[in-house]
């Protein structure tokens, strides 16, 4: 494009390259359209998770000054059974929801990479549940899920099973929270297929021919080269797992008996019901870490099962 | 002679029936078993929605009934009317759409400019910058909620839907994203002409290369509508008076009262729904060009 760098002057040492006029004037217009993300990064992220760390080294009720205590939140912590309970939960949650909702949507996509005419029709059914308002999936799961009036007892008891408290029982709601958020997993399904669709039929013909079974294929040509996006939805998932809410918050508020208190349930009660910011604040950082040790523990992993090699 | 012919024929027809067999389990694990599949999940999926729709219908003493009905044998189309009128939910749906519009408005405007700059401007650093961009999309929004919520109650964000849009002018990751992926698809030709005819950036951006990105646009926009429709946490916590409220925090504050009725609930429900399905239905591509940007890689 610029011809000018070509006529850079032959004395110059190839590692010691003067940028040209040019190129600092793309500089300067690339930091220019970007200076809105930098704004937003350091105004909406850097800072607040500086606060976070600052707030919570404090006693702070959100109002009035903040009381420096050092690590005495952190030590709270350490002896607060809701907390520990808390925290269980949330990975019980997450180490259920997010494998099963990485095999559900790979069956998913798997059947509809077949040549079937109706796929956009299941496309579409498997898709709305995950773009709807989780708060309204929530109400709905509530009454769906209810033990007298929900239509899955219905279903059940007029089979001649028992009939489950699903939300109500300390044993069964963490398990219906997770059969709940598979309902999400049209969404990660799509995702799945068009990454299907890219391994080239080739592979497979090739494959067919030295007589390798449909099983055989799925195991050593399809998996190894769905890694990359597989990684991508596991981290993604773990992320947004560790952060469930909204449908506790709705459906449950967190019990029976703290059974379905999630994490950032608990975060939220003590930042905006019991006035106990600095303590939040606490509880923010070690969620984020423990979020930043989880994905960084896959993301290192990955180095010995996700496949980078081109298709 | 005859021998050698009978054991040809027999072998023939066997292979014959095997091929037979091959070609049924292809069927069926290529046809059938992918339908069944398919199509026991699909009616599973659409259990709630319909479980909801119904539930909306009944009367008040056919809801009591146990075991309950799955068929409403009167549908009580008033109970959409009383919905809306147990909780101001036309007031919380009209504070809804107002900052789902102002939502797309500044998506609209900052993911563009903030892609071009990491798309169509070669500079020193730029694809380390926007691996910085991908990564925040693992970053868990609540764990910013104590202190986004105390800066904002110093500045007297708090109560206001300044919060929930200001920060809609710095771009969004994933669309940042969506963005650029559209943009490095953009020839390079239509730019480096007009930058030898001397025009500058902004004018290259805003002439030359936004009206090819019209698609990526309509795709933002989709996104971040749907984004502020759902969003339950950021107006939660930001929104303290009842007249300020979204529909998700009315609905839930409807759920936390005693006299919760579960037709009214679903009334409601339903009607929050249908924009969000309509919306899917109409753009159905844009969706899935949307969703699955950048996952062949």
């Amino acid at each position: 494009m610029n011809s000018v760098t070509v006529t850079s002057p032959p004395g110059n040492a190839p590692t010691r390259h003067r940028m040209t006029r040019n190129e600092w004037r793309n500089l300067r217009n690339g930091l220019l359209f970007i200076s809105p993300w930098i704004i937003g990064f350091l105004a909406f992220l850097v800072y607040p998770i500086y606060y976070t760390v600052r707030i919570s080294f404090t006693k702070y009720t959100g109002f009035g000054p903040a009381t420096w205590i050092g690590l005495d939140n952190y030590h709270r912590m350490i002896n607060d059974p809701i907390f520990w309970k808390a925290l269980w939960n949330t990975v019980y949650y997450t180490a259920l929801a997010v494998p099963i909702g990485v095999v559900v949507a790979m069956g998913l996509a798997l059947c509809m990479n077949q040549r079937l005419p109706e796929v956009p029709l299941y496309r579409a059914i498997l898709f709305i549940p995950s773009i709807i308002p989780g708060f309204a999936l929530s109400l709905i799961f509530l009454i769906l899920m209810d033990p007298t009036q929900g239509i899955f007892n219905r279903i059940i008891t007029s089979v001649g099973l028992p009939g489950i408290n699903w939300f109500g029982d300390p044993a069964w709601v963490k398990a219906t929270f997770v059969f709940m958020a598979q309902f999400g997993a049209g969404q990660v399904a799509l995702i799945f297929l068009a990454s299907l669709k890219a391994i080239p039929a080739s592979l497979h013909e090739a494959a067919m021919m030295d007589g390798a079974s449909a099983m055989n294929r799925f195991w050593n040509i399809t998996v190894p080269l769905m890694t990359p996006v597989i990684l991508y939805d596991l981290i993604l998932g773990l992320s947004l797992g560790l952060q469930i809410f909204t449908q506790a918050y709705i459906i449950t508020q967190g019990g029976p008996i703290d059974s379905s208190r999630f994490y950032v349930l608990y975060l939220y009660d003590n930042a905006f019901k019991y006035g106990q910011m600095g303590y939040a604040s606490a509880l923010s950082v070690v969620l984020f870490v423990i979020t930043f040790v989880l994905a960084a523990l896959i993301f290192w992993s990955s180095n010995r099962w996700v496949n980078y090699d081109t298709m | 002679m005859a021998k050698a012919i009978i054991a040809e024929a027999t072998q023939t027809a066997e292979q014959f029936r095997s091929q037979r067999r091959a070609h049924w389990m292809r069927l069926f694990s290529q046809q059938v078993l992918p339908r069944i599949i398919l199509i026991a999940v699909c009616a599973l999926f659409l259990l709630p929605f319909y479980w909801m729709v119904v539930t909306a219908l009944k009367t008040t003493p056919e809801l009591a009934k146990y075991p309950p009905t799955f068929f409403p044998s009167a549908l009580r189309w008033s109970n959409f009317r009383d919905a809306t009128h147990v909780i101001t939910f036309w007031l919380y749906m009209r504070n809804t759409a107002i900052i789902t519009a102002l939502t797309v408005i500044a998506s609209v405007i900052s993911n563009p400019i903030i892609a071009y700059g990491f798309s169509r401007i070669e500079w020193p650093g730029r694809d380390k910058v926007f691996l910085l961009v991908l990564a925040t999309v693992f970053v868990p929004f609540p764990v910013l909620i104590v202190a986004l919520f105390d800066i904002f109650a110093k500045l007297h964000w708090v109560n206001t839907y300044l919060p929930l849009i200001v920060p809609m002018f710095f771009g969004q990751a994933f669309w940042i994203f969506l963005m650029r992926q559209f943009l490095m698809g953009v020839p390079r030709e239509i730019s480096d002409a007009a930058r030898i005819d001397g025009a500058n950036e902004f004018r290259i951006f805003y002439e030359i290369v936004l009206p090819q990105a019209l698609p990526a646009i309509g795709v933002i926009s989709i996104f971040a509508a749907i984004y502020a429709w759902n969003d339950f946490l950021g107006p939660l916590i930001y929104l303290q008076d009842a007249s300020k409220y979204t529909i998700a925090v009315g609905l839930a504050f409807f759920r936390s009262q005693h006299d919760f009725q579960y037709s009214l609930a679903m009334a409601a429900a339903t009607i929050v729904v249908i924009p969000v399905i309509v919306l899917f239905l109409f753009f159905q591509r844009a969706f899935v060009e949307g969703i699955t940007v950048g996952s062949i890689k």
